[in-house]
């Protein structure tokens, strides 16, 4: 008993990550509706590019943390204009088969220029364990978890509380009203793309602190999927909640089943979820059953 | 877009439809140079053109689902294992035929697709996808995982397998016998109700639904003929390569077949063909590029993410500068410009 209830502490702390991921992917699914493949590569990117900046470069870990967030914004911003403003308009087939496309790219490029091993990121997380009682923490995790907390509860104030995402959310319940109502959809598109590039970031910097980075973060990173599905796709409330259990439940499953469960076990809650309640367990009716 | 009305010259109609008794003498050529180009040829060539044929049959099916269909499959791949490892295992243990296993392996391909597909196609959007990202993830699991039946890591070893006593040619002459069959088929099957239905649910569902259509009956069978193609593409390249390990069954081989998809031009047979030739070949002749360029240098390293730069590359690029592929690179040649799916969705 003992035991799990660590587990489970080591597994809701790293749901955290998968919180940010997710805040990240459903902001840009509800206000331009692209289901974005590249979520995972964005995430590995930006751990990279903090990696570039603070050790290859040597600016420290500061100028590392706003030039990785910056480089990501750039990033995310080049590949919503770029690439999928002048497919606006085409079959959503069309625009998931280009993030899709994106991802295999940035992911070539990582292995390309950083090479398949394992990178380690600056220790910027102190490692001294916490002890509750007799629980032990992992230090690390129990300090990203902050920073996660942290992070994530400043984008819901922003989402909540200021214009930009007041506009967000117009745009994603009706664009057309919303565009005649004054508001720049093309702007809402860009602004969530760059958001969603910085919490991808955030989200890749904790998970890469704690585990190292490899080009192949990308793919584990798709697990943010099982997250964003039972969360529902729009619910920004409630990924918070989908992204603690999904971590919780993918520690406690690897610790007692093995690490080859622990990839395949969001699939599963994936497909459940598609059964039993495609709409997630926040998500809006805005999905239609045939 | 709508098709401009062109004036009745003469030079257009020819452009439009190439004679043919021009056609039929082409395909008359090219049926020759399939059946009489072993004799000529080396080991590796013949070894190539078995590799591309098997690529094609899993190009087109995945095409009867992304490109006639309109309906996102990315796991391909572990559809491709199904077939594998089905055939293998009837092989190994049963003893029966080959023609009796890959059917075998088309069966349980079509099957293992519908039931990932029952969940994710009852809902509109792009939930497909996500059903074939988990169906990837969760099949590769089971190869790899179920090592008492599937082997494992080290894969199931197949016995050789001796075609009219020909060897190496004998199979070459199979792979070319069913890829001719299935891209017949899959050519008629767009003459036929079904085939269009297909393209009718993938241009407006509610229309087709009013037409009479039972649009999740389609879909399914969109997508499990995309399968079960994919079964087929799988029984063959396990008998080819004697081996079938969990390996070849990753989510960058799903990212390959939609490449070839993409490039070659969505639905559009021919398209899957020249895709599906175009895919096969590029990565040896970047190996040899690269080769000439390095001398020899460490290639693994950059041969891997090279290859996954260039499939993101084309997969965008066709799909931004020519969504008709290279089918619509040779019909703008040939002055024909209509382009498919520009028209936006309401």
């Amino acid at each position: 008993m003992h035991q799990f209830i660590e587990y489970s502490i080591i597994g809701i702390a790293s749901g955290g990550i998968y919180v940010l991921a997710a805040l990240g992917f459903i902001i840009i699914y509800k206000a331009s509706n692209v289901f974005n493949f590249a979520m995972g590569e964005m995430m590995m990117l930006g751990a990279y590019f903090f990696y570039l900046v603070d050790k290859q470069l040597g600016l420290g870990w500061i100028i590392g943390l706003a030039g990785a967030l910056g480089l990501s914004a750039l990033l995310a911003l080049a590949i919503e204009r770029g690439l999928l403003r002048p497919l606006l308009g085409r079959p959503p087939v069309v625009l998931v088969m280009v993030t899709l496309g994106v991802g295999s790219i940035l992911r070539g490029f990582a292995g390309l220029i950083w090479g398949p091993d394992v990178v380690q990121l600056a220790e910027i997380l102190p490692r001294k364990p916490l002890f509750i009682g007799d629980l032990l923490i992992p230090g690390k995790l129990a300090w990203s978890f902050l920073w996660v907390g942290l992070l994530a509860g400043a984008f819901m104030v922003y989402y909540r509380f200021s214009k930009a995402g007041l506009a967000i959310r117009a745009a994603s319940s009706d664009q057309a009203t919303a565009e005649g109502l004054g508001i720049n959809i093309r702007g809402v598109f860009s602004l969530t793309w760059v958001m969603g590039g910085m919490l991808a970031t955030a989200a890749g910097i904790v998970a890469g602190s704690v585990n190292g980075i490899t080009p192949q973060l990308g793919l584990v990173a798709l697990n943010v999927l099982a997250v964003v599905m039972f969360a529902g796709m729009t619910s920004v409330g409630g990924s918070l909640i989908a992204g603690l259990f999904i971590g919780w439940m993918e520690t406690i499953v690897g610790a007692y089943l093995g690490a080859a469960w622990q990839n395949f076990l969001p699939y599963v809650v994936v497909l459940l979820m598609m059964i039993v309640k495609p709409t997630g367990l926040f998500g809006e009716h805005r999905i239609e059953r045939i | 877009m709508t098709k401009k009305s062109e004036p009745y010259s003469f030079v257009a109609l020819v452009r439009k439809r190439p004679n043919s008794s021009v056609q039929a003498a082409l395909w008359v050529a090219l049926t020759l140079v399939v059946l009489v180009f072993p004799a000529f040829s080396s080991v590796y060539v013949v070894y190539m053109a078995c590799l591309i044929g098997i690529n094609i049959i899993a190009t087109v099916g995945l095409n009867l689902t992304v490109g006639y269909g309109g309906l996102l499959s990315i796991g391909h791949s572990a559809f491709l294992g199904v077939g594998a490892y089905v055939s293998g295992l009837m092989w190994v243990h049963l003893g029966t035929p080959l023609p009796v296993n890959i059917i075998g392996g088309a069966v349980a391909a079509f099957l293992v697709g519908i039931a990932f597909g029952v969940p994710s196609l009852r809902i509109k959007g792009v939930y497909l996808a996500i059903g074939t990202l988990a169906a990837q993830y969760s099949l590769y699991f089971i190869f790899q995982q179920w090592a008492s039946v599937t082997g494992g890591d080290r894969g199931l070893s197949l016995p050789k397998l001796d075609v009219f006593g020909m060897g190496e040619t004998g199979f070459y002459y199979v792979v070319a016998l069913l890829t001719a069959l299935l891209l017949i088929a899959a050519k008629n099957l767009f003459r036929t109700r079904i085939g269009r239905a297909f393209i009718a649910v993938r241009e407006r569902d509610y229309a087709a639904e009013v037409l009479g259509i039972d649009v999740v009956q389609t879909k399914l069978l969109a997508f499990g003929l995309g399968a079960a193609y994919a079964g087929v593409a799988g029984a063959l390249g396990g008998a080819f390569l004697r081996i079938v390990t969990p390996d070849q069954f990753t989510l960058i081989v799903s990212v390959f077949f939609l490449a070839a998809v993409v490039v070659g031009g969505r639905a559009s047979i021919l398209g899957s063909i020249l895709g599906a030739v175009f895919m096969t070949l590029m990565p040896e002749i970047l190996q040899f590029v690269l080769r000439v360029v390095s001398g020899g240098a460490n290639l693994a390293v950059v041969i891997v993410p090279l290859r996954e730069i260039i499939f993101g590359g084309l997969i965008v690029g066709f799909l931004l500068f020519e969504p008709r592929g290279l089918v619509g690179l040779i019909e703008r040649a040939f002055g024909n410009a209509e382009t498919f799916d520009s028209k936006p969705e309401a």
